[in-house]
């Protein structure tokens, strides 16, 4: 089990729901929680994974996330059961444009 | 007058061919050979050094008389050279073992690829070349024809007409490469009937028959569990979708058997229709009768299909669809590989399949170490023909794509669709692929490349769309893989720079620049979920085989 925070700087975003929910946590997969963070152009990752010693690809799919979508002032929890990068960035998408609104 | 006279026989092959089987009327065997004494006819008929085709299709195996050839006395049968599409059985390798072939030519291996790797690396096996399926089809009427073929078919007649069913696959042509050059023809079949429901290979083509104590073994390769499918794969096919398929309006294709293709097959009837796609893309089909394709041709999307060969449990549903399948006077299905995959190389205008590797510039292999695969039909679907001359909208736009408006043909879109890690996080885009180290350990003349990266037009994964058509120079194509290769290791040496311009170009195309929401990347999207989803889909018409159903 790793345990892993990260910072991340970020346009500020819109939020539309106080919080969003998504994915489960089983094998291969995980769960994102999107909730108000404390800094505006900022964002607070913190992960729990089952999967030890990932903690660069983590740096890298985050900050690639963070870079192209407006993340600032929210926390981001994961709890990770050995998502591939493509899980995980599909799951931040789907929990981001959830806690942004918009209609399906 | 000239010093040497050329030699006045011209009819030595067919000289031997009545020798052999005079030897085997003495023996007491004639047309109809019971099947006890089927080691004795192949001992009689085949002759050391004899190039042999096995009928190992992709789907369908003579496996009662690979049994017998494996079983034959070394002694008397060696050094014969096997010239056949598929070695898939383990008694195809046993010929090798036990000394009875020692060359071979051929398309594809699949699960024996880890005992054949084994076999050349011990000097046991020589192997002439790994062919796609076209090229060794065209290679029996050249260089390769065979001396004697041992096929299969489901029904024999009295006077030897065969009846293949609706997995005909190769036996046409391998019975016309080898019985019109003088050769022996010997087929296993299920039953002996008086009446043929159709005839498939007319008997005087034909020299001996025996009905097998087994029916031939079939294997389901093209079936996909939906339930399999995950919502990466989803998400890619939504990209394929709107990205490709709907933008350049592609009526013609051919799928790979993954489940990526079969993700895309199930969307057809939800997120296509949804875009207003339906008649508009994926309307005409070179292609296996996919199980996933089911819910497709029942909301009317699909128009025709043509097949290779036929899919276990399908045949009852293709009988009652002729409008869209290829079927005969009796109702069941005629499939052809030569004919198929010459629809896929020329009338086609997409491949879309998925592979283990790819490298800088677009080349992909299925090749790992340790493992001699083959290709099968990929490279004839997934290259771009230079034989062609008809256009197409699709065809046009590519080759406009990649060589301006003034370009003088089109060209066939090849796709490559794979998730930048395969299981256990091993990266699929790589610096160099395992081919190169396999062409050295096994000394063959050319890496094993399935798909030449210059004709590969796209790569799909989940990070996006790369049009390597729009790719201007060698670098740019490179930044353009790396671009989509997410974040393994050739992904994350990315030039950051390089693409975000390829991107403001359109080169690279992200799933938020295709308007793409991924939030409906789930399994609702499908159209089936499960094999009994299928099952239900087609009015109970399919039924699949036991391994696939579990209630």
């Amino acid at each position: 089990m790793d345990q892993l925070t990260f910072q991340f700087p970020a346009q500020p975003c819109k939020p539309s729901a106080k919080a969003s929910l998504c994915g489960v946590v089983s094998s291969g997969n995980l769960e994102v929680l999107i909730t108000q963070g404390g800094q505006p152009n900022g964002c607070e990752v913190s992960i729990h994974t089952s999967a030890r010693g990932f903690a660069p690809i983590w740096q890298a799919v985050l900050a690639d996330f963070a870079a192209q979508h407006a993340l600032g002032g929210t926390a981001i929890t994961i709890n990770d059961m050995g998502a591939t990068p493509a899980v995980v960035t599909l799951r931040l998408g789907q929990a981001f444009r959830d806690y942004c609104g918009g209609a399906q | 007058m000239p010093t040497s006279l050329p030699s006045s026989t011209w009819d030595t092959r067919r000289q031997r061919r009545q020798a052999r089987l005079q030897r085997a009327t003495q023996a007491g065997i004639g047309r109809h050979v019971p099947a006890e004494r089927i080691k004795t006819l192949l001992e009689t008929v085949i002759a050391p050094g004899d190039r042999v085709c096995l009928e190992g299709n992709n789907q369908k195996q003579a496996d009662f008389l690979a049994q017998a050839l494996s079983e034959c006395d070394p002694q008397q049968l060696h050094h014969l050279h096997l010239v056949q599409s598929v070695l898939a059985l383990p008694s195809h390798v046993d010929l090798f073992e036990r000394g009875i072939a020692s060359r071979l030519d051929f398309s594809f291996s699949g699960p024996q690829g880890g005992r054949l790797a084994r076999l050349v690396q011990d000097r046991r096996i020589e192997i002439g070349a790994i062919h796609t399926y076209l090229e060794l089809f065209g290679r029996y009427f050249v260089d390769l024809t065979p001396d004697v073929c041992l096929i299969t078919a489901q029904s024999a007649d009295a006077a030897g007409n065969l009846y293949t069913g609706p997995n005909t696959e190769d036996t046409p042509l391998i019975v016309e490469a080898t019985a019109f050059k003088s050769g022996i023809v010997i087929a296993q079949v299920n039953e002996r009937l008086e009446h043929l429901p159709r005839v498939d290979v007319p008997g005087d083509w034909v020299d001996y028959v025996v009905v097998a104590p087994r029916p031939n073994h079939i294997e389901p390769l093209f079936t996909r569990d939906p339930a399999q499918i995950t919502e990466i794969q989803i998400l890619m096919a939504m990209m394929t979708i709107k990205g490709i398929y709907a933008e350049y309006g592609i009526t013609r294709l051919n799928h790979g058997i993954g489940f990526d293709t079969a993700a895309i097959e199930l969307l057809l009837p939800t997120y296509a229709t949804a875009l207003g796609l339906k008649g508009k893309i994926c309307t005409h089909w070179a292609l296996n009768p996919h199980p996933t394709l089911i819910p497709a041709i029942e909301s009317g999307f699909v128009q025709s299909v043509h097949s290779f060969g036929s899919e276990v449990g399908m045949d009852a549903y293709i009988a009652a669809r002729s409008d869209v399948f290829f079927t005969g006077a009796d109702g069941s299905m005629r499939s052809n590989r030569a004919f198929s995959q010459t629809a896929g190389l020329y009338a086609c205008d997409l491949f879309i399949g998925s592979t283990l590797q790819i490298d800088l510039a677009g080349n992909s292999s299925t090749a790992t170490l340790g493992r001699i695969t083959g290709f099968g039909g990929a490279p004839n679907m997934g290259s771009d023909p230079h034989g062609r001359r008809h256009a197409s909208p699709a065809w046009l736009k590519a080759g406009r794509e990649a060589a301006g408006p003034q370009a003088i043909r089109g060209r066939k879109l090849v796709v490559q669709c794979v998730e930048t890690f395969r299981e256990h996080m091993t990266p699929v885009f790589v610096e160099q692929l395992d081919a190169w180290k396999m062409q050295e350990s096994l000394g063959m003349a050319l890496p094993p490349i399935m798909i030449y990266g210059d004709d590969v037009t796209h790569v799909v994964t989940e990070e996006g769309i790369a049009n390597l058509l729009l790719c201007r120079t060698p670098e740019e194509r490179e930044q353009a893989i790396r671009g989509v290769a997410g974040f393994t290791p050739v992904g994350l040496a990315r030039d950051q720079a390089q693409v975000d311009q390829l991107r403001a170009r359109g080169v690279i195309r992200r799933v938020d620049d295709l308007g793409i929401d991924p939030r409906l990347a789930t399994r609702d999207l499908l159209a089936a979920r499960s094999v009994k989803d299928l099952v239900r889909c087609s009015g109970g018409l399919y039924t699949p085989p036991s391994r696939f159903r579990n209630w």
